[in-house]
């Protein structure tokens, strides 16, 4: 019990925000209309992205400090599976943007700064695969993770912010507290954010065990 | 003292060598002269806009060329040499320093053959320079870090031009933000939070990179 209560918790949450997200009661706004559950599913994913990227560069800290193997592995798992929440959440924001904008990519700051955060990530996957040895990989890798997170976070929350978004609530000032959010969507969106990163944690470290169990047998 | 003697010296260094061979200074400089006249003949009369895009986008190459040589043209032997005799800090410093140096006289010489060419002066001159040297600033930073991350990687050219595109795009971005406010002749007071955002850029790449550096460059 010690060990499954936060799966649990995890599972519950989520199940909670799916049914109440698509029960409760929501503000009738303009143009978003019903469409404004959208924000109980595709801002979670976000959060859950910075969460697994704020995990592995903790551990790519940790990796330089003490060059733990096991380390390593827990920064790129987690850079795997915050990359899988990214690209949900493009696409919950592309699905959601067909309806309201018109289009599935409209070149808004937020979906073009995203794309480019994610390209960042890539990048980083990409100068893994560039490096054979395995301790010079963990290392040089780690060094980009920690470069590339507060470029990663500039792009995500400084820079949509100094132009004009189609994004509700933007024009000049983004964040939750301009949005029009009333208390019953609170009770639904923050479960969201904590139910989410959870279960993006788990998947986090079911990943890192399998490839633990990898490394053994390859070696 | 230590430090900013050793700083100091390897500034020199560079400096010497550069002006021994002259690779960087006149092989940028040609590129750059050709890249506007090709695209002078190519243009002939042009729109602000696209003008000034298309300066940026031949200084982003011209950078890429000029910075990723510090590092990328050294041989192993050379590295180990500075290393047993300096420290990184010193040689972090002292490289990014004197690529900053050399790219804003590259820059301002770019600028000032580009306006000749094109026989186009931004309304807001002063404005458009302050840019150039923020832009050529940051563009040095981080493209001297990235070279790094690179030459240590072993594999030159192609892994820098992926690890850098999407960390130097924000920048980019703002730089032409900040340029078009200069073009349009907007009062400079709208430009100070572009000028701020680049500065607060460059001060945490330069954090990260001094913090970083010493661990890339232990073998």
């Amino acid at each position: 019990m010690n060990k499954i209560w936060w799966k649990i918790l995890g599972s519950v949450l989520v199940l909670y925000t799916a049914i109440a997200g698509l029960l409760s009661g929501v503000p009738h706004l303009a143009i978003l209309n019903e469409t404004i559950r959208n924000l109980y599913f595709h801002v979670p994913m976000w959060f859950a992205m910075l969460t697994l990227f704020s995990i592995s560069v903790f551990y790519s800290v940790k990796y330089l400090l003490y060059g733990k193997e096991s380390d390593d592995i827990r920064a790129i798992e987690s850079v795997n599976v915050g990359i899988i929440f990214s690209i949900l959440g493009l696409i919950t924001g592309a699905v959601w943007a067909k309806f309201t904008w018109g289009q599935f990519w409209s070149f808004d700051v937020k979906q073009n700064f995203t794309a480019v955060a994610i390209l960042l990530y890539f990048a980083y996957l990409v100068l893994r695969n560039a490096i054979d040895e395995q301790q010079k990989r963990a290392k040089i890798s780690a060094i980009y993770n920690i470069f590339a997170f507060p470029m990663m976070v500039v792009l995500i929350m400084v820079l949509p912010r100094l132009s004009d978004s189609l994004h509700p609530g933007n024009g000049g000032n983004p964040g939750f507290n301009s949005y029009d959010l009333d208390s019953r969507m609170r009770a639904v969106l923050y479960p969201a954010f904590i139910g989410w990163s959870i279960i993006g944690y788990w998947i986090y470290t079911i990943r890192f065990r399998i490839r633990t169990i990898e490394n053994k047998q390859n070696s | 003292m230590q430090l900013l003697h050793q700083v100091k010296y390897l500034i020199k260094k560079e400096v010497l060598l550069e002006w021994r061979s002259k690779y960087a200074l006149n092989g940028v400089l040609l590129y750059v002269v050709s890249t506007v006249f090709v695209c002078f003949l190519s243009f002939v009369s042009i729109a602000p806009v696209t003008w000034n895009a298309l300066f940026w986008i031949i200084m982003l190459f011209a950078s890429i060329n000029a910075v990723s040589k510090g590092f990328l043209h050294e041989s192993k032997g050379q590295q180990l040499y500075i290393y047993t005799i300096a420290s990184p800090l010193a040689l972090i410093i002292s490289k990014t320093v004197y690529n900053v140096l050399l790219m804003m006289l590259l820059t301002l010489i770019a600028l000032f053959f580009y306006v000749m060419v094109f026989d186009y002066v931004p309304q807001d001159l002063g404005l458009y320079i302050i840019a150039t040297v923020l832009g050529s600033l940051s563009f040095s930073t981080i493209f001297t870090m990235i070279s790094a991350i690179a030459s240590k990687a072993g594999n030159g050219g192609m892994l820098m031009a992926i690890l850098s595109f999407p960390v130097i795009i924000p920048v980019l971005i703002v730089l032409i933000k900040l340029t078009k406010n200069a073009i349009d002749g907007l009062d400079r007071s709208v430009s100070l939070d572009e000028i701020g955002l680049l500065l607060i850029i460059n001060a945490l790449v330069a954090a990260v990179t001094l913090l970083l550096f010493p661990y890339l460059w232990r073998d």
